[in-house]
């Protein structure tokens, strides 16, 4: 079953190619359909997750290129949860392009429904080899998204985004290849690597640097942060939303099961200067998204300073941490994407970014002002919605391990709602902005519709957050090299 | 009993999603309705209230060892603060029915008053601190909303941000102190919080840090000093707001906190000390600015500034039941003045500026006497509500030791009776001083407003008799009801003769501040001016609020906002950014600069490899 989840995106792709040209009008909402379908089979698959069961589930291991590259695939709760923010992400960002992918729509459908397979990849892959290989395979499709469909800096900020992650992967390939040699040249299976303890140093250092380098570009930690403004910022509001989303989890997640788990003692070594960074990118992220004078460059900042605490809940190593952290992951999936997709809706609308050019529209869109103040506060972190319990149980790891570094990363709570108030006073409240009312019209049902499901699930995570939260536990590979700590662990 | 919650949260759903195709009677009808329930609910509870029910609605949070249940707490201090919500949040819904009659928005207004109820019952009824802060950050939410109801007008926007912001800086202080809590306690649970400060598992110093904390939160919700900038400013809703919110229900959160973890404050020394001081001096402090204020909500802004400060004062000093006794009178007389402020700014058509008004009560009686009522209960005047509490209150501080502090409040008494007589003579005594326009419109307010008006000049009045002076009888039903929540007995003894002469001397001071109203506003209106004239510094500087605002913004607003813009411009963009180009541009020059190498042209290769073997050659020979 999972590899029907895994591989249907990319037959998808290839089902997109063979519908002829002449009705390439219906092709975005065909492939919205596509997705929601997907998505639906993932919702089963979710539901067949045993909790209680194993490590890792749906587990497939073939032999492929040689022994020791198989393809090996599986999925814990951890990477489940990941899966299912993809699979509900792609529907709704396929049904956002319906009105504004006006050219080349197969193309962006096929690249879509790429991007979509290899994320999924990244996210069930066992042998390193399969995930670095899913992991490259996204960017191609991003590259072009963003490249082709984006605005007007589009191609400076697609060889940004891309050569920037190159950068880091290729480092990362490096690490790879030289693991697989130190570890005997047999196999490129995880669990063969894990079995065989970590290495010694030197070289456990340097490949951790490596790995984590490509994933702090990915996430991405303070300072390596700069190729995601322009990216976001240019990006389609599909690409944005898939980039803040889920993108940037990969990050996270390549921590969560390879940096941790391969190089303990270099992750410790390093850990706290990785907290330094996290934190400052806490504060740092909410301070540049506080100027930003276009409202996309605000959001993508923000999400500098969102990415800044998951990595804190990570880092704090303990199980509220740790769970704050996944939990994080989806809030920021669901309220940032939600975000990219109201800047959107209204740029469809008015064509313009700039937060100066707005003023008044409450009056204009009392629907989409309620939504988009839902959202805010729900990134703000409002008790009763997701967005409190994952920033919360972060915060609170983060004090049981550091009680300087937590009441630092807190503050990020004041900025979070200086920007967040300050933008939605200056586009929504005040007089109407002149001009402004011709332009604009409140959410059609389609709009509508495809923003309920977030809606609900803001709320549902932020009343009922047990849903998700048992499905979260920390992997035995952290468990094993690892002492949770923490002030209440009996 | 989870009933209480649900009216006013399904009225508000209700509201926000069918409020386009309700008509304003059945939105008129159904929003106070769902008070109302609540509050018959509430009425239920009370009698059962005294042992103290939980009743557990199902587990929040489940991570690790933390277990968050919904909960909710029912035991003499919530019953009180329950009944008292209710009851005043069900007679401003009836109010604003008459006072939002006019507003386009009515249904959405309604809405946010419902959802501002549910979560002050949130905040009021929840068993651990976690909860606590869910309803704490729902009230500042529907704050938000409603100060900033009229959202074109660009000051109340403002404001409304300002109000959210600024009350976030005190939940940073509120929620590490929960995380210490955590930490030491093991637990959120109100009960057992306070159980460990008193059994001494909590470390002193630990307590007061806690205590100092928590109290950070509260002068952001319950307007102290140095937080207390935002509640000026949110006079800008609309008034019945001001009379829920900024008076009566959200801003005493924090007076309730304090009460509720009595316990651990009265094990925190230090920080009770910090609170009693900040209490008292934020009473005087605002009394002061409140006496030159001219805009009728503006000085009853700052009153509220004040009388928190009181209730603050005696939580601080350990007079627990004192604190939430104050904090009910006032709940009455401070609607009840605000409302009373809604009906004259409703009569006067948008006006709020005393020095537009005068001799109203020949125009709007009832607004006119009830106002009175309200007038002698907070000033203190005997036999009204607020003479009970407020004696008890410093009664209690001069008994527990706190001459200085006592005196502070003795002193704010006499500037408070002055500064709500001025507003009372200078509202509905002397000239008439309105245009002609305006006197033309002059009416009483409809019956939606005054009997609420009645009903709380009621309580105003009577309010107080629940606990009288203890040279009267030793015997109050009050602190009686409120025994079992008090974890540390107060062993105060009151000397029946020098409370007494306290008495004598807080209402001499009292019918002296009324005194000197009436002779400057009244008897000789000329003389104000010509005070002011006299000492321009000293009112300059109480009239502009001792440019608290403007300090503020100098000192932490710019320089972080301007800082943010200069790290961008000078840092992000050029250093991080520029490195990052720059490494690509680095790349690129070099790959030109190698690219040199492969001209194509046989000559220059079979040059290079000559001009190679020749250096190898010279190597090898010097024997390198």
């Amino acid at each position: 079953m999972l590899f029907y989840v895994l591989g249907l995106p990319f037959l998808f792709a290839l089902l997109i190619l063979i519908i002829p040209n002449k009705s390439k009008r219906i092709i975005i909402p065909i492939s919205g359909f596509l997705s929601l379908g997907h998505f639906i089979l993932t919702l089963i698959l979710y539901l067949k997750y045993d909790i209680t069961g194993a490590n890792f589930q749906f587990v497939i291991n073939k032999s492929w290129i040689s022994p020791g590259i198989n393809f090996h695939i599986g999925v814990d709760g951890v990477s489940l949860l990941l899966i299912l923010l993809t699979a509900f992400l792609f529907p709704i960002s396929f049904f956002a392009s319906v009105k504004s992918i006006t050219k080349r729509e197969k193309g962006f459908a096929f690249f879509m429904f790429l991007l979509e397979g290899g994320v999924i990849g990244v996210f069930v892959s066992l042998n390193v080899l399969l995930f670095y290989l899913f992991w490259e395979i996204m960017l191609i499709p991003m590259y072009f998204i963003i490249g082709v469909w984006g605005s007007k800096n589009r191609i400076y900020a697609s060889f940004k985004f891309v050569l920037y992650t190159m950068v880091g992967s290729l480092l990362m390939l490096i690490a790879i290849i030289f693991y697989f040699k130190a570890t005997g040249g047999t196999s490129f299976e995880l669990t063969d690597w894990l079995a065989k303890g970590p290495l010694s140093n030197p070289a456990q250092k340097w490949l951790f640097l490596a790995f984590a380098l490509a994933f702090m570009i990915k996430v991405p930690v303070f300072p390596f942060h700069t190729w995601l403004p322009d990216a976001h910022t240019e990006a389609p509001t599909a690409g944005s939303v898939i980039l803040a989303g889920v993108l940037l989890k990969m990050g996270v997640y390549g921590f969560i099961r390879f940096g941790i788990p391969l190089f303990p003692d270099a992750f410790m070594k390093y850990r706290e200067s990785l907290i330094i960074l996290s934190v400052i990118g806490v504060i740092y992220g909410g301070m540049m998204a506080l100027i930003q004078k276009d409202i996309k460059r605000l959001v993508a900042y923000s999400s500098v300073s969102h990415m800044g605490m998951i990595m804190l809940g990570l880092l704090a190593l303990n199980i509220e941490g740790f769970k704050g952290s996944v939990y994080q992951m989806l809030n920021h999936g669901l309220s940032t994407g939600a975000l990219f997709l109201l800047v959107g809706i209204i740029y469809e609308r008015t064509h313009t970014r700039q937060i100066s050019d707005y003023g008044g529209v409450a009056k204009l869109m009392p629907v989409y002002s309620a939504v988009f103040m839902l959202i805010m506060f729900s990134s703000a972190g409002l008790p009763g919605l997701n967005g409190f319990i994952g920033e919360f149980l972060i915060l609170w790891g983060t004090f049981e391990a550091n009680k300087l570094i937590a009441v630092f990363a807190a503050t990020g709570i004041i900025i979070g709602a200086a920007y967040l108030l300050w933008l939605y006073r200056r586009v929504f409240n005040g007089p109407v902005k002149e001009g402004l009312k011709e332009k604009v019209f409140d959410l059609n049902i389609r709009e509508i519709l495809y923003i309920v499901p977030i809606i609900i699930l803001v709320i549902w995570m932020g009343v009922y957050p047990s849903t998700f939260t048992k499905m979260i536990k920390i992997p035995h590979s952290i468990q094993k090299h690892l002492i949770i700590k923490g002030g209440v662990e009996k | 009993m989870i009933w209480v919650l649900i009216f006013p949260l399904l009225s508000s759903f209700l509201l926000v999603v069918f409020g386009k195709y309700l008509s304003k009677k059945i939105v008129s009808f159904t929003a106070p309705l769902s008070i109302l329930i609540s509050f018959i609910i509430s009425l239920f509870y009370f009698s059962r209230a005294s042992e103290g029910i939980i009743y557990k609605i199902y587990n929040w949070i489940s991570v690790g060892n933390l277990k968050i249940d919904i909960a909710l707490k029912w035991d003499p201090l919530s019953s009180v603060m329950v009944l008292m919500v209710t009851g005043v949040s069900f007679l401003i819904h009836v109010y604003a029915t008459g006072y939002m009659h006019e507003d386009k928005s009515f249904s959405r207004f309604f809405a946010y008053m419902n959802l501002f109820t549910f979560f002050m019952l949130v905040l009021v009824l929840s068993s651990s601190i976690i909860m606590m802060f869910v309803g704490w950050e729902g009230v500042g939410l529907c704050s938000y909303l409603l100060i900033g109801f009229w959202f074109e007008k660009e000051s109340a926007s403002k404001a409304g941000m300002k109000a959210f912001i600024v009350n976030r800086i005190g939940d940073l202080g509120f929620l590490i102190g929960i995380f210490w809590i955590l930490y030491t306690v093991k637990s959120a649970d109100f009960d057992l919080i306070n159980a460990a400060a008193v059994s001494g598992k909590i470390p002193v110093a630990i307590a007061s840090l806690i205590g100092i904390l928590l109290f950070i939160g509260a002068t952001g919700k319950s307007a102290q000093i140095p937080l207390y900038v935002w509640l000026p400013d949110a006079m800008e809703g609309p008034t019945p707001v001001s009379a829920l919110i900024h008076a009566a229900t959200m801003v005493t959160a924090g007076v309730y906190m304090i009460v509720r973890l009595n316990g651990l404050f009265s094990v925190a020394h230090f920080a009770s000390t910090v609170v009693a001081v900040v209490g008292v001096f934020t009473a005087f402090y605002a009394a002061t600015i409140a006496i030159t204020q001219n805009d009728i909500k503006k000085v009853l802004a700052y009153s509220t500034i004040s009388q928190i400060g009181y209730m603050i004062f005696a939580a601080g000093i350990g007079a627990y039941s004192a604190a939430i006794f104050h904090l009910i009178t006032h709940a009455f007389f401070k609607a009840l003045l605000f409302l009373g402020a809604g009906s004259v700014i409703h009569a006067m058509g948008g006006i709020q500026d005393m020095r537009k008004m005068g001799n109203l009560r020949k125009y709007m009686p009832v607004t006119f006497y009830t106002f009175l009522i309200a007038g002698l209960a907070i000033s203190g005047i005997p036999g009204f509500a607020g003479f009970f509490s407020k004696d008890e209150i410093l009664a209690s501080s001069y008994f527990s030791g706190h001459k200085i502090l006592w005196s502070i409040g003795v002193l704010t008494a006499l500037l408070t009776a002055f500064y709500i007589f001025r507003l009372i003579f200078m509202t509905f005594y002397g000239k008439e001083r309105m245009d002609e326009e305006t006197k033309h419109h002059l009416h009483e307010s409809p019956k939606s407003m005054t009997i609420p008006l009645i009903i709380l000049a009621f309580f105003a009045a009577i309010g107080g008799y629940v606990s009288l002076p203890k040279f009267i009888s030793e015997h109050s039903i009050w602190e009686e009801y409120l025994h079992k929540i008090i974890y540390v007995k107060s062993e105060l003894h009151f000397i029946h003769s020098i409370e007494l002469n306290l008495t004598l001397l807080s209402s001499a001071l009292a019918f002296l501040g009324v005194l000197i109203a009436w002779y400057l506003y009244v008897k000789k209106p000329n003389l104000p001016i010509i005070i002011s004239n006299k000492i321009p510094f000293i009112y300059k500087l109480l009239l502009n609020k001792y440019y608290v605002d403007e300090i503020y913004e100098f000192v932490f607003v710019n320089p972080f906002v301007f800082g943010s813009e200069g790290i961008y411009e000078w840092f992000d963009k050029p250093v991080i950014d520029g490195t990052v180009n720059g490494s690509g541009k680095t790349t690129l020059f070099l790959g030109k600069l190698l690219s040199k190498l492969q001209t194509g042209q046989i000559r220059d290769y079979i040059y290079s490899i000559l001009f190679g073997v020749a250096l190898l050659l010279t190597l090898l020979l010097m024997g390198v």
